[in-house]
């Protein structure tokens, strides 16, 4: 399935930001490169899954999406806006095309309005419909996330987790945006009721065309709701790809190691990879070279000075690794 | 549900400090200012005079009356003005960060590094004795701790998600200042509010007692100190009453501080359904 | 079968608040034998920890001990004076918490922290006990552990100090060693190392391991037996390879067919999750009858008005549930 087959909803152009840290009183000066050179596009309908762990950036990214961090080189383009180190995001323009629901229910929203209030106030700031209209549509997007229209009065106190995520979704939903970056949106949930959420999540995805960027560390929800996956360490992507190929024929150690340090029953033997060694590296000093190397089974010398770029292993499928044609 | 001393203590104390204020002419058996003959002066309390007269033959509890008038004004509005010029430089401060939280922060610890009686002294000496000269005095120099605070709750509310979610939904910056952050901060400064409108009371008795508040022969609790200085021995009952009618109702404020806070911030933690 | 090291039997906590008494815990039975893991799986709430403080003797108001016995090797501890209870501790039961940030000192280097359990357990001098600190280290894979013992908890990495904290805990090759959500905090392939870290080093010393988590795959992988909680009640027992394969009570159905689980999609394709419907009640408002029962499929008049009992099952198994299977 080749990348580039409808215009991309979303397309980031080798986007790095860079946060200076020290410098003067308060040590020698350096540089967390959070987000190290990202490409990635997401096309209409599409949910790209985004994992990685701590330092690997993907938050960063999101917030860089989103417009909340200006990028240190690097270009974002969604739909026809664009994002840049001197084009700040316009919120007003893009609030309608991209959205975001938040990890945690209990701190993403204010705890002094009403869901009515929190749902019906941007309609009102971007001047959508009149009274009827703006309660209509709030209603509307209450049944879809499953509140009851009684609840519409309440304040989020009074609301269960896994409620409160829903109005979270609603609130993200309510501009009718195209593209919704969910970050990590069932981590802080009840483990029994994170279902209810996920299945509500790929329900509205077919229900209202929508495209997602869906980051997590639980491998599981991601192999469940991606349609391509993309894989981060330490600022830069290793390895993206069709969601089967990245979990039935993973091509980069780090990748493997993911797989590998799940346990869990279903996980097939042929894939069951070698873990990774040792500590993740902190993002302010990363190794040099491929930037795994200090915890990859298969490192060699070449790795501890070429950065290995991103590059195809099978149409679709690019990993950053020198033994990428290995299969595993 | 737990007995609320603070909250009711001192609600009723300062409520009374205001209905005297508001019902002053109606409450008071003389005229503060005119009613004055020397061949009453000094009489210690009584039927007639239930706080007793002072040096100029003048019923104290009709000048306590009054005074509440003036002193309570002084209080409250004192503070409005500084909550007003505190919260919003501590808000933009907190929000915006960067070469202006540099400006603001530097300019709160100047003032709270000079002593603000001091400070306000200083503007009354420039802008001459007065009501409007004290007004202004003590709402310029205390608005530092209601600015500190207000920053550090923004600062720590500023990466909360509703927050973000707001910037990304298109509120503009004034928008999420004044409608998401806002609201959210409101118990603590309130509780401020309270504490400083007693201090601003406090002050201008200060600034009364030394002859550079309230001209008589206009009562205020502070000058009526001032005035009553030398006879402190011979005839306290000139000072017992003016200190009394500050005392209860700085008590009164604290205390309703004390319950405010109380009140507005456990909210957040009940669940319902 | 040897005795059991550790044996809990018909344990409940009570909770007041507001002047009324609670049952947090009610009613929970289970035994580890030496050298044994045993799974304690469950979600927020369900009473997990509380069990454990309850075996350490770490219960304080407004929770305290509401009935039931506690014994180690055959003798009584739940009813142990504080200063036998606190030579218990660390010596023979040790234990492990998830946010290592908090559970370390961080005023005190962790050499010195470590050094702490030989000097308070086998009287060693201080020099002695910080060469064995070092040796500790060594044991739990810290790199240059001649250097990191040195270090303040902040100049480590979580992983690092987690294994600081297994390092403090199985100092003195205690007996058992209680673990609660102690990857959780971590990062997935650093998880990994951690949980095969415990096993290994709990092999070697012989030392039994309760494990407490929410993530069944993980119990299930690592331990031999898991017990599931819910709603302070243990509400399904069995041995790991069985839980997956044949679990029991409908809560546990319920949590396996609602996780997305790795490898599921290329097999089965995507399958629309199994919710589970309603919410974790609050220990103030459990139902009457069976717990689980609001948000169960198979409920039944029974289940209202009849508190399961435990039926066993096979190898020591247990379930609660009226219709289970």
């Amino acid at each position: 399935m080749a990348d580039a087959d409808k215009t991309p909803l979303l397309g980031i152009d080798d986007l790095a930001v860079h946060y200076p840290i020290g410098g003067g009183f308060s040590g020698p000066k350096r540089v967390l490169k959070a987000v190290d050179g990202v490409t990635l596009t997401v096309a209409p309908g599409e949910c790209l899954g985004l994992v990685g762990e701590s330092g690997c950036g993907k938050s960063t990214l999101a917030m860089a999406i989103m417009g909340l961090v200006t990028p240190t080189h690097g270009r974002i383009r969604i739909a026809d806006q664009e994002i840049n180190a001197t084009k700040k995001a316009d919120h007003m323009h893009l609030a309608q095309m991209v959205q975001m629901v938040f990890q945690d229910p209990y701190a993403s929203l204010n705890p002094r309005q009403t869901v009515r209030r929190t749902l019906a106030d941007p309609l009102r700031l971007h001047g959508i419909g009149n009274r009827t209209e703006v309660e209509h549509r709030v209603a509307d997007i209450m049944a879809k996330v499953g509140l009851r229209p009684e609840q519409a009065d309440r304040y989020p106190h009074e609301f269960s987790g896994g409620q409160r995520q829903r109005i979270g979704i609603a609130r993200a939903l309510i501009l009718r945006p195209r593209l919704v970056l969910c970050d990590e949106p069932v981590s802080a949930l009840d483990v029994s009721i994170r279902a209810q959420i996920i299945n509500l999540l790929l329900e509205l995805k077919d229900d209202l065309g929508l495209s997602y960027i869906m980051i997590s560390h639980d491998l599981g929800v991601v192999e469940h709701v991606s349609d391509r996956v993309a894989v981060m360490y330490l600022g830069r992507i290793v390895e993206r790809g069709d969601w089967r190929e990245i979990f039935e024929d993973p091509r980069h150690p780090y990748t493997r190691a993911l797989i590998a340090a799940i346990p869990d029953a279903f996980r097939r033997r042929a894939v069951a990879g070698q873990k990774a060694r040792g500590e993740i590296p902190s993002a302010l000093a990363p190794p040099p070279g491929c930037h795994f190397h200090t915890r990859c089974p298969l490192v060699a010398d070449q790795c501890r000075s070429d950065s290995p770029p991103l590059e195809p292993v099978n149409p679709g499928h690019l990993a950053a690794c020198h033994f990428r044609d290995r299969a595993a | 549900m737990k007995f609320r001393a603070n909250l009711y203590i001192g609600g009723a104390f300062f409520a009374t400090s205001v209905i005297v204020a508001v019902l002053a002419p109606l409450i008071a058996t003389h005229d503060p200012v005119f009613d004055a003959n020397l061949m009453n002066a000094e009489i210690p309390p009584g039927w007639e005079y239930p706080f007793g007269t002072d040096a100029q033959g003048r019923d104290i509890y009709s000048r306590v009356v009054h005074g509440a008038r003036i002193s309570l004004t002084v209080g409250l509005v004192a503070q409005c003005i500084n909550s007003i010029i505190g919260v919003s430089l501590g808000l933009t401060a907190g929000y915006w960060g960067g070469w202006w939280d540099d400006v603001v922060s530097g300019l709160t610890n100047l003032m709270l590094a000079i002593p603000s009686l001091i400070f306000a002294l200083a503007i009354m000496a420039i802008l001459g004795p007065g009501l409007v000269s004290l007004l202004i005095a003590l709402g310029l120099t205390s608005w530092s701790y209601s600015c500190r605070l207000a920053r550090a709750q923004v600062l720590s509310l500023k990466s909360q998600g509703y927050i973000q979610a707001a910037k990304i939904l298109g509120y503009s910056d004034l928008r999420i200042m004044f409608t998401q952050l806002l609201p959210n901060i409101l118990g603590p400064l309130i509780v401020i509010a309270t504490l400083g409108a007693g201090g601003s009371i406090l002050a201008e008795a200060a600034l009364s007692f030394l002859g550079l508040g309230i001209r008589p022969p206009y009562p205020s609790w502070g000058s009526m100190l001032s005035d009553a200085r030398e006879q402190i021995t011979t005839a306290p009952w000139l000072s017992i009453f003016p200190g009394l009618a500050i005392f209860i109702t700085v008590l009164g404020l604290n205390l309703l501080g004390d319950g405010l806070r109380d009140i507005l911030d456990p909210q957040s933690r009940e669940r319902t359904s | 079968m040897s005795a059991p090291l550790l044996d809990v039997e018909n344990l409940s906590i009570a909770l007041s608040q507001g002047g009324k008494s609670y049952k947090a815990v009610e009613d929970v039975s289970f035994s580890i034998a030496p050298g044994e893991t045993l799974g304690l799986v469950g979600e927020s709430g369900c009473g997990k920890s509380i069990t454990a403080l309850a075996v350490m003797g770490l219960l304080r108001r407004p929770l305290g001990l509401g009935g039931g016995r506690i014994t180690l090797d055959g003798s009584d501890i739940h009813n142990l004076p504080p200063a036998k209870l606190r030579q218990l501790r660390g010596k023979r039961i040790a234990m492990i918490f998830q946010e290592p940030m908090t559970a370390l000192n961080p005023l005190s280097t962790v050499g010195r922290q470590i050094a702490e359990m030989f000097v308070l357990h086998t009287g060693a001098s201080w020099s002695e006990a910080t060469d064995r600190a070092v040796d500790a280290l060594r044991q739990v894979q810290v790199p240059s552990p001649e250097r990191r013992v040195k270090d303040f908890p902040h100049q480590l990495s979580g992983g690092m100090r987690q294994r600081v904290m297994i390092a403090i805990a199985l100092a003195c090759s205690p007996d058992l060693l209680i673990a609660d959500e102690p990857t959780t905090a971590l990062d997935v392939t650093v998880q990994a190392e951690i949980v095969d870290l415990m096993q290994e080093l709990c092999a070697a010393k012989g030392t039994a391991i309760l494990m407490i988590s929410h993530d069944l795959g993980l119990v299930a992988n690592m331990c031999r037996r898991v017990a599931v909680m819910y709603a302070g009640r243990i509400v399904e027992q069995q041995a790991a390879a069985e839980i997956f394969e044949r679990p029991q009570h409908p809560y546990t159905i319920g949590l396996i067919a609602s996780l997305p689980r790795l490898g599921a999609r290329v097999v089965h394709g995507r399958q629309r999750l199994q919710e589970i419907s309603g919410v974790v009640p609050a220990i103030t408002a459990f139902p009457a009858g069976c717990r689980f029962r609001p948000r169960c499929q198979r409920a039944t008049d029974i289940c209202q008005s009849n508190d399961p009992s435990p039926t066993p099952l096979p190898e020591s198994g247990l379930v609660r549930c009226h219709h289970h299977g």
